[in-house]
């Protein structure tokens, strides 16, 4: 069962890739691939929340925070280059004389990229464990992480001219020199992220068929006897927690070079809890599942927004609805019943082995 | 025989950091020291003393058996042992270090181990799984990133399971065990961790005769090398395995011998059908 597990995972990861790097880049015209780029931002986003909340049972609604935290800081730091050796022109407009000193560390790529990995981690493992070891959880863990989302959405849209505001960050089109709007540039964008996506699946795959990942299933059932079992139970629910901070900060600072902005109304509490249904269509106990949801998801947004501009947002409600009533394990769940029904009569594998 | 009961209120005693020194608890003590001892353990819930000043000593090799009527304080005796519950005052020594400071997991990995009343097992692992993830030190999340199934590994966990009847449902889902079953590996669990300090609230309770009898086979082998302290109500099942019983009552110690012994015991027989 184990043994098929991982193998059915690995071979929908690689289906996956080969769709997302081959087909896709020969089938979807420019605009279309780059709104492809933008779901899979989210995708990013969604991989982790299948993480903590499939798998550990911690349910963050407020994962637009680490998504923000890495689209901004991206977005720094192509604005500073747009911009220099001028001030970004919100700050002008808001009167701001001298570059902020948070706003330092973004005048290098080197050090944004650190930046965008280590300091929502950061923040994930400080906020999560001093939580956790509260044995605060479930419910109340979601209403401190949307809080959160609120506060930080508050905070960004208050100050103008440290933030751009409710506006946010927008108007860059260069790293490094190099353009970043061109038809060209923009695919080897877009491959380098389903690239990077593909070493998360398989970072976050490989972390849920190990001990590690049965442990936190354990948690996410009977956390008080996992504790009897010898674990710190805090500490692996925060970890858990901080790769998916990890995961979201990345798919952000994609989603500001995708889309060429970044604004508190793409990474607050909506948009927070968007990314859970990403995460719950596709199949919350399935790594690639979650990766098709935030596609398939994005997709219909697009879709139905275009076509139906007035009311595509009570689709979005009623296909939530549906899959909550009719499919708790999503898309992957259906599938894997589809498969399973194939290989039900297996024979009893012999003891001790291949557990 | 040495006398079995206690005469004295033990609670007549104060100061609940002082070394325990009724001299009835000591006589049972056999040479070597204690591996647990319990000193003026008290928690209140409320007001309501759950346990009231007990003090008690479990031995190398010993199976201890506690019982009393409902709300006598057993499983709360064992929560506070254990870490689940922190007592108000009182001590409770393992290997002479004081567990009642320490965080659930530490006790854990000083060598005590908890089976609960309900059976609890991880019901959406497998059986194998389960017998992973309770192989001690491999606590860390580095070492259990890491963690290889090896051959060594299988065989390990397959002889644990062996002994506690699972050997062949190890790739079954822990939730489609039948109740005695799922006890069973309850107790597999905590016997992979290897701890030198066994806690088992009511073991057998749900199984059938025979399960029983393998389940009293099964805590007179695991109790050479370790220490077992065992809450039972069936006296017969009681008789069979108990090298001590530790009668509790309303929070206190009430007795304490051999199972006939205490049986025999005035008080103890009021307490039961007086109730």
């Amino acid at each position: 069962m184990q043994f098929l597990q991982k193998r059915a995972d690995s071979v929908a990861i690689a289906l996956l890739m080969l769709v997302l790097l081959i087909v896709f880049p020969l089938v979807l015209d420019d605009f279309r691939l780059n709104l492809m780029g933008k779901y899979l931002a989210y995708a990013f986003v969604a991989v982790g929340i299948a993480l903590t909340w499939g798998y550990g049972g911690v349910l963050s609604l407020g994962q637009g925070i680490f998504f923000g935290m890495g689209g901004y800081m991206m977005a720094m730091f192509l604005k500073l280059e747009a911009s220099s050796p001028e001030l970004p022109d919100f700050m002008v407009w808001s009167s701001v004389e001298a570059l902020p000193i948070w706003w330092l560390p973004y005048q290098s790529l080197t050090l944004t990229v650190l930046a965008l990995l280590v300091l929502p981690a950061l923040l994930a493992y400080v906020v999560s464990y001093a939580v956790f070891r509260k044995r605060v959880g479930g419910v109340y863990f979601a209403i401190v992480t949307l809080a959160l989302a609120m506060m930080i959405t508050v905070l960004s849209v208050g100050q103008q001219g440290q933030t751009g505001g409710a506006n946010g960050i927008t108007d860059f089109r260069t790293m490094l020199g190099w353009d970043i709007l061109s038809a060209e540039s923009k695919l080897i964008i877009y491959i380098a992220q389903v690239i990077l996506l593909g070493v998360v699946m398989v970072l976050s795959s490989y972390m849920v068929h190990s001990r590690y990942g049965k442990v936190l299933v354990a948690i996410r059932d009977r956390e008080d006897r996992v504790r009897f079992s010898g674990y710190d139970t805090a500490h692996y629910k925060a970890f858990a927690f901080t790769i998916a901070a990890i995961f979201s900060a990345i798919g952000g600072a994609f989603y500001s070079l995708q889309v060429g902005l970044i604004a508190p109304g793409v990474v607050g509490v909506v948009a927070s809890i968007e990314m859970v249904i990403y995460a719950a269509v596709g199949g919350r106990l399935s790594i690639p599942g979650a990766v098709v949801g935030a596609i398939v998801i994005g997709f219909l947004k697009s879709y139905l927004s275009e076509n139906f501009p007035e009311i595509w947002l009570y689709f979005l409600g009623a296909i939530f609805i549906l899959v909550v009533v009719a499919m708790p394990n999503g898309l992957a769940g259906i599938v894997d019943r589809l498969l399973r029904r194939d290989a039900s009569p297996r024979p009893n594998v012999a003891p001790g082995v291949a557990p | 025989m040495s006398v079995s009961t206690v005469s004295a209120p033990l609670h007549l005693d104060p100061s609940p950091s002082k070394p325990m020194t009724s001299s009835v608890s000591q006589a049972h003590v056999k040479s070597s020291n204690p591996v647990l001892m319990v000193e003026g353990l008290t928690v209140a819930f409320d007001g309501f003393r759950a346990v009231d000043n007990l003090s008690l000593q479990v031995a190398k090799d010993e199976l201890r058996v506690i019982i009393g009527p409902n709300g006598a304080g057993k499983t709360t005796l064992l929560d506070m042992i254990c870490g689940k519950t922190k007592p108000t005052s009182g001590r409770v020594l393992f290997k002479g270090e004081d567990l009642t400071k320490l965080a659930e997991h530490q006790i854990v990995r000083r060598g005590v181990g908890r089976k609960f009343q309900t059976p609890s097992v991880y019901e959406d692992l497998t059986v194998g799984e389960n017998f992973e993830i309770s192989i001690p030190k491999a606590y860390g999340i580095k070492t259990s990133l890491a963690f290889k199934r090896t051959d060594a590994v299988r065989k390990h966990i397959h002889g644990f399971a062996e002994q506690v009847f699972l050997g062949d449902v190890l790739h079954q889902k822990a939730g489609r065990l039948s109740h005695g079953q799922k006890q069973w590996l309850e107790i597999g669990m905590l016997l992979i961790q290897q701890p030198e300090l066994l806690l088992l609230d009511e073991p057998v309770a749900g199984m059938s005769p025979r399960e029983r009898e393998q389940t009293g086979e099964l805590l007179q082998r695991i109790s050479h090398g370790r220490s077992v302290v065992v809450i039972e109500h069936d006296m017969e099942f009681v008789k069979r395995i108990a090298h001590k019983v530790t009668v509790l009552h309303q929070g206190q110690l009430l007795a304490e011998g051999s199972a006939a012994e205490v049986q025999a015991d005035p008080r103890v027989i009021d307490v039961y059908i007086g109730h």
